[in-house]
C-alpha cells in the first residue's frame, strides 16, 4: 500500500513538472522542470517495481550507507568546485578563458562564480557536514539514525538541490544575493530537505542511549537550526509567475541589503564555523586519541558564539546607506567575536597537549592541526577587517577574497579532508589508508597552495586599496580602475597557481581514498563485522 | 510596532540575553563537576565502533 501511495505521489510530481516544462517562461525554469521529471520519473518506476514485494525487515546497527554516499559526494563535489575555482581564477588573469566567442555567456565569470562558491560551500562543505553529522550523532548517541530512509531522502534531496542550483546559475537565473543565489522554487525545495535533515538529526538525539549530548552535536544542531532560520528569512520573495524563475524580494533598499548580510555573515558563522567546529570536536580527539582539552571552555565558547555571531553582519556594509550606529554595532560585535572564535581554536589545538609528537608521524593529524591554525588565523583577520578604518582600505579588494579563502581552504577544506581520511578506512572496513605518503603529499600541496593564494591576495588587495584612494596635490584620483587590473596581473596568476596546487592535492586524496575503498595496497580489508549500537 | 520592538530589544530582551549567557557561563564553572566533565570529554573515545580499537592496543 505504501508503495502505491508513493508511486501516485511521484506520478503527480512528474505530471506537474511536465506542465511546468510546457508553460515555462525561461530556459532555467524549463531545464529545472526536465530534471525533476527525470528524477521523479526514475523514482516512480522504481516504486512501481516494489509494489507487491514483501515488506523489508527494519535494519539494525549504525546506518552507515548514507554516510558512505555522503563521503563520495563530498569528494566529487569538492573536486568539481575546486576545478571551477581554478578556472575562474585564471579567467580573471586571462579573460579569453571566458570563452564568450564559443559558448556565449554560459561560462563567463559572472555565471561560474556562484557555481564555484555554491559548489565548494554548499555541495562540498554541505555534504561533508551532513555525512559527518550523521556519523557523529550515531556514535556519540549510541543510536541508529532516526526516521529510517528519511536520511536517504535528505542525501538525495540535497544532491537534487545542488544540481538544480548549478544549472540555474549557468543558464542565467539568480536572485543576485551572495551565497543565496538560487531562485524561489529551489529555495522551497531546500527548505523541505532541511526540515527533514533537522528531523533526522534531532530525532537521533532524542532517542539517544547516552544521557548527555556531546558538544559536537550541540554545534551541529546549532548549524542546522540557524541555517533553516537564515535561509527562510533571506529568501522571502514573491515569484513573478509560478512558471518562471524570477522572483522579487519582500525587502527593499538598505533593509534588503542588511537582511542579505545578516544571512551572509551568519552563513559563515553557523555553516562554515559552527558546523565545522562540530566536526573538529569529534574527529580531532578521535584522530589524536585524546579527549578534548576543556569541556567547560567548549560550553562557554559555544554559547558565546551563539549569542554574538548574529550581530556581526553589518560589517559587510561599512560606509554604505546603512545607519552609522548599525555599522558601529557590527564592528564592535565582530571584534568581541574574536574571543569565542579563539576559544574553539585553543580547545582544538590544546587537545594535542602532551601528544604533539604525533604530528611527526601522523599526516592526517597534521592536516587537522593546520586547519585549526588557519581557523585561528582567519578569525583573527576577520575582526580586524571589520574595523571601519581597516575596512575602508580592504573592502571591495582582493584582500577580502584572500581572507575568505584562508578560512575556506585552510579551515573548512582541511578539517573536511582530515575527517574524510579518518572516515574512509572505517566505513569501508579497511585496516588503514592506501598510502600515508600520498596523504603527506596532499598536506604539502594544499598548505603551499593556501600560502600562495593568501599571500598574493594580501599584496594585491592592499595594493588595490592604496591605488584606489591615491589622490594628487589637486585632489584628483591618480589611478583609473583599469590601472589596478593591470598592476595585479602577476598576482592573479600566483593566486590561480595556488588554487592549482590545492586542486592537485585534492585529486591525490581522491585517488588515495578510492584505492582505500577498493582495498588495494596496505588497505587490506579486515574481517567485516557490521558495527552495532550499544543497547 | 517598530518603536515598541526597538524599546523592548534595547531593554528587557538585552538584559535577559546577557543574564542567560552569564548564567550559562557560571553554570559551566559550578563546583563538583570534574567527574561528569571528564566522562563527557572521553565520550567520543569510548564509542562502540568496532574499528576504534587501535592495533597496538592502546585506548
Amino acid at each position: 500500500m505504501q508503495h502505491i501511495i508513493k508511486a501516485v505521489l511521484l506520478g503527480v510530481i512528474v505530471l506537474a513538472a511536465a506542465f511546468a516544462t510546457n508553460f515555462a517562461r525561461d530556459l532555467s525554469y524549463q531545464v529545472s522542470a526536465i530534471v525533476i521529471i527525470l528524477w521523479a520519473g526514475y523514482l516512480f518506476i522504481r516504486e512501481i517495481g516494489k509494489i507487491g514485494n514483501a515488506p523489508v525487515p527494519a535494519e539494525t546497527g549504525y546506518m552507515d550507507g548514507v554516510v558512505r554516499a555522503g563521503v563520495i559526494a563530498t569528494v566529487f563535489w569538492g573536486i568539481t568546485g575546486f576545478t571551477v575555482g581554478v578556472w575562474i581564477a585564471f579567467e580573471l588573469a586571462f579573460p579569453a578563458m571566458n570563452l564568450t566567442e564559443w559558448t556565449g555567456p554560459y561560462l563567463n565569470f559572472g555565471r561560474l562564480r556562484p557555481l564555484h562558491t555554491s559548489a565548494v560551500i554548499f555541495a562540498f562543505g554541505g555534504n561533508a557536514l551532513i555525512a559527518t553529522s550523521f556519523y557523529v550523532v550515531q556514535r556519540t548517541s549510541a543510536a541508529r539514525l532516526f526516521g529510517g530512509n528519511l536520511a536517504w531522502f535528505v542525501f538525495w534531496g540535497y544532491q537534487l538541490f545542488i544540481v538544480l542550483a548549478a544549472l540555474s546559475y549557468v543558464l542565467g537565473a539568480s536572485q543576485s544575493r551572495e551565497y543565496a543565489e538560487p531562485e524561489w522554487y529551489i529555495d522551497l525545495w531546500l527548505t523541505i530537505v532541511w526540515v527533514a535533515y533537522l528531523m533526522v538529526f534531532a530525532g537521533t538525539i532524542y532517542k539517544r542511549k547516552e544521557p548527555h549530548i556531546y558538544v559536537a552535536n550541540w554545534f551541529y544542531l546549532a548549524f542546522i537550526i540557524t541555517i533553516a532560520m537564515l535561509h527562510i528569512v533571506n529568501n522571502l520573495a514573491v515569484p513573478v509567475s509560478i512558471f518562471g524563475s524570477k522572483s522579487v524580494s519582500l525587502f527593499s533598499g538598505v533593509q534588503d541589503a542588511m537582511t542579505q548580510w545578516w544571512y551572509g555573515h551568519n552563513a559563515v558563522g553557523f555553516f562554515l564555523t559552527a558546523g565545522f567546529l562540530g566536526m573538529m570536536y569529534y574527529f580531532v580527539p578521535k584522530q589524536a586519541n585524546r579527549p578534548v582539552f576543556s569541556y567547560k571552555l567548549s560550553i562557554v565558547h559555544f554559547w558565546a558564539l551563539i549569542f554574538l555571531y548574529i550581530w556581526a553582519g553589518p560589517h559587510h556594509l561599512h560606509y554604505t546607506a546603512l545607519p552609522d550606529w548599525a555599522q558601529t554595532l557590527g564592528m564592535v560585535m565582530s571584534i568581541i567575536l574574536w574571543m569565542p572564535s579563539w576559544g574553539g581554536m585553543i580547545n582544538g589545538l590544546m587537545t594535542l597537549s602532551g601528544a604533539w609528537d604525533k604530528l611527526r608521524t601522523d599526516a592526517v593529524l597534521r592536516i587537522m592541526v593546520v586547519s585549526i591554525a588557519f581557523y585561528g588565523m582567519s578569525t583573527f583577520e576577520g575582526p580586524m577587517m571589520a574595523i571601519k578604518a581597516v575596512n575602508s582600505l580592504s573592502h571591495y579588494t582582493d584582500w577580502t577574497i584572500g581572507h575568505v579563502h584562508s578560512g575556506a581552504l585552510g579551515w573548512n577544506g582541511m578539517i573536511s579532508f582530515g575527517a574524510l581520511y579518518f572516515l574512509v578506512p572505517r566505513l569501508w572496513f579497511r585496516e588503514r589508508l592506501y598510502s600515508m605518503k600520498l596523504v603527506n603529499y596532499h598536506f604539502w600541496l594544499a598548505t603551499i597552495g593556501i600560502v600562495l593564494y593568501a599571500s598574493s591576495m594580501w599584496v594585491s588587495g592592499i595594493m588595490e586599496g592604496l591605488m584606489w584612494r591615491e589622490v594628487d596635490a589637486q585632489g584628483f584620483l591618480v589611478n583609473a580602475f583599469s590601472d589596478t587590473v593591470v598592476a595585479k596581473y602577476s598576482l592573479l596568476i600566483i593566486r590561480g597557481t595556488g588554487g592549482l596546487f590545492y586542486l592537485t592535492g585534492a585529486l591525490i586524496m581522491a585517488y588515495n581514498l578510492r584505492m582505500t575503498m577498493v582495498g588495494a595496497g596496505d588497505a587490506t580489508p579486515i574481517k567485516a563485522s557490521a558495527a552495532v549500537p550499544a543497547e | 510596532m517598530y518603536t515598541f520592538l526597538r524599546e523592548l530589544a534595547d531593554s528587557w530582551v538585552m538584559l535577559i540575553m546577557l543574564a542567560t549567557f552569564i548564567g550559562i557561563a557560571l553554570f559551566a564553572f559550578r563546583p563538583g563537576t570534574k567527574e561528569s566533565y571528564d566522562r563527557l570529554r572521553n565520550l567520543p573515545l569510548q564509542d562502540d565502533d568496532v574499528l576504534v580499537e587501535d592495533k597496538s592496543g592502546e585506548k
